[in-house]
């Protein structure tokens, strides 16, 4: 091996360690912050007992989880049974690999070591665990993985809740990521490109996403929702009706797999959200941040990287504590007669759009971003009035059918 | 007669239940910023804000007279009633004749605090106490003996009243 390549190497390990780590602390606070907000929301104050205002909650928490019994229900599928929560937990910690969290850094050292030998790194280093080609795409497929994760433990529970838990998640995320891939493809068109770092660095340039693709937004947001069976689209696990669906008969910490897995997901996603449409580590208003790295640039990116992130986590839980479920028919009319539809044409649209400009001779920049911010906003409205008019709970339309 | 079904018909126009989301959205937001409502119990009490009913039926307390005796003349009538069968009561006799408990134990373990034996009580001795701190570190504890039940300090119930159902 060449000093080069262990350098590479070390960085590498350094970097799976510290992200890894870093996501799952961040897992366990943002489980603090779904009671603590759901409480403020509620006016209550939550958990606020253990450690300053509670903050060491998750690991009083994670204490209990550990020494609890593990019961399996007797007839289960044992292998299935105990395979599942790793194929939750994995797919959602992997996702973060490929999400830029800072600027890069420059790093350089040149050092020896006893039985291993020299490291040798000089440049610099991309913050993001693995800056892989296909980009997003990596994402959506890996996403998809932990489904499968649901679905085999509502199968292997042997438990009637749990089986239907896992139908109605197979069914909505198999709608669903069909609405956010198609979504995320508006990004692709946008950036000419799928690797995250690249889609930052795009947005850097000119401007964020979220203004010319403001329809793709919503979408994207909308079927993240129901990606990560999220209120108001937690069927799954509907604690009122299906005892927590998939993982009734879950106990300890492989309940806490499930757990940590669906928060994982939750912050991943909500990266995803901050990178695709928000400008990832982009501080806005200022250009300083696409000078030379530096340590403090690093630092000052991950600050803005982490506050954006923090922000739709913070919508998510809002968003949780305010609406109510939806019927299973209105999810699935949602994401197929509402959502995808309106993928599809929102794609048409903006191919067009950006054809036109093309024809133009109108080159990315403001003036750019502008115009196809224009052409967003009779889209946006079309879309709210049909789902209005048509009753996005499709209550109206139907009694209006059967009373008459 | 046939089942009248009410039929509750929905707002046709001017309802768009994408505003009423964000309406409920709004409004979960302000309740971020509320004064919040949790009495942090253990540490803060806030009695001036909030105290229990006067009716409350807590655990037990038996009224002394002014030489600091119990009440109780053995009667019979409180483990007659009882429903959980949870008092224990041996009558003694004086020189006199005067009957007193010799032994007088509330099991508060078995107690289902209806508040009969404060109800059928003719010497007003036994009550019921509107108090609720009761932790112990032992089951045994829960047996509270006649020295027990006298030296309780805490307010006595005040019962539901039929001829004043409202207790005002």
């Amino acid at each position: 091996m060449t000093p080069e390549l262990k350098g590479f190497l070390l960085l590498a390990a350094i970097k799976v360690v510290v992200g890894f780590g870093g996501l799952l602390l961040a897992v366990a606070l943002v489980t603090w912050l779904e009671r603590r907000q759901a409480g403020f929301h509620q006016d209550r104050l939550g958990p606020n007992r253990v450690g300053p205002k509670g903050l060491f909650q998750p690991i009083a928490d994670g204490i209990k989880n550990f020494i609890k019994e593990e019961l399996v229900p007797a007839d289960a599928d044992k292998f299935l049974f105990l395979i599942a929560p790793a194929l939750v937990f994995t797919p959602a910690l992997l996702l973060f690999a490929v999400i830029p969290f800072a600027a890069p850094l420059p790093v350089s050292f040149d050092f020896e070591l006893p039985v291993v030998g020299r490291f040798v790194h000089d440049g610099v280093m991309p913050m993001m665990v693995a800056d892989l080609p296909v980009g997003l795409l990596f994402v959506l497929a890996i996403s998809s993985i932990g489904v499968y994760g649901i679905v085999l433990a509502g199968w292997a529970s042997n438990s009637k809740y749990s089986f239907l838990g896992g139908l109605r998640s197979s069914a909505q995320m198999v709608s669903y990521e069909v609405a956010l891939g198609l979504s995320v493809i508006s990004v692709f068109i946008l950036a000419g490109d799928v690797t995250l770092s690249g889609i930052v660095e795009n947005q850097q340039q000119k401007l964020w996403y979220v203004f010319p693709l403001a329809l793709g937004f919503a979408l994207f947001v909308v079927s993240a929702l129901a990606e990560t069976n999220r209120l108001p689209f937690d069927l799954p696990e509907a604690e009122s009706e299906l005892v927590f669906g998939y993982h009734t008969e879950y106990s300890a910490m492989k309940f806490a797999m499930f757990f940590l897995g669906e928060y994982a997901a939750l912050i991943t996603m909500a990266a995803l959200m901050a990178t695709l449409f928000f400008g990832g580590w982009d501080i806005p208003f200022t250009t300083w941040d696409e000078s030379e790295p530096s340590l403090l640039k690093t630092a000052l990116t991950f600050g803005a990287f982490a506050t954006k992130t923090v922000f739709f986590v913070f919508m998510y839980i809002w968003i949780r504590w305010s609406l109510p479920r939806f019927r299973y028919d209105q999810l699935m009319a949602l994401g197929w007669k509402v959502l995808l539809p309106a993928a599809l044409s929102y794609l048409m649209l903006l191919s067009g759009a950006i054809w036109a400009l093309e024809q133009l001779g109108i080159e990315q920049g403001p003036l750019y971003g502008f115009i196809l911010c224009i052409v967003n906003l009779p889209a946006i409205y079309a879309l709210f009035w049909v789902i209005d008019s048509g009753r996005l709970v499709f209550g109206q339309r139907l009694q209006r059918r059967t009373m008459n | 007669m046939t089942i009248a079904v009410k039929v509750v018909r929905r707002p046709e126009r001017n309802v768009s239940y994408l505003r009423a989301s964000l309406k409920g959205m709004a409004l979960t937001f302000r309740h971020l910023f509320r004064k919040k409502v949790t009495m942090q119990y253990p540490e803060e009490t806030k009695e001036d804000e909030w105290s229990i009913s006067s009716r409350w039926r807590g655990t037990h307390r038996m009224l002394t007279d002014e030489q600091g005796r119990a009440k109780c003349v053995a009667c019979g009538l409180c483990p007659q009633i009882c429903p959980a069968n949870c008092i224990k009561l041996v009558p003694g006799e004086d020189e006199e004749g005067h009957r007193y408990p010799l032994i007088y134990e509330i099991d508060e373990f078995r107690c289902v605090f209806c508040g009969y034996c404060q109800e059928v009580c003719p010497e007003e001795a036994i009550h019921v106490g509107v108090h609720y701190e009761n932790a112990e570190f032992q089951r045994e504890r829960f047996v509270y003996d006649l020295e027990r039940l006298c030296a309780q300090t805490h307010p006595v119930s005040s019962l539901w009243d039929p001829a004043d159902p409202r207790g005002e």
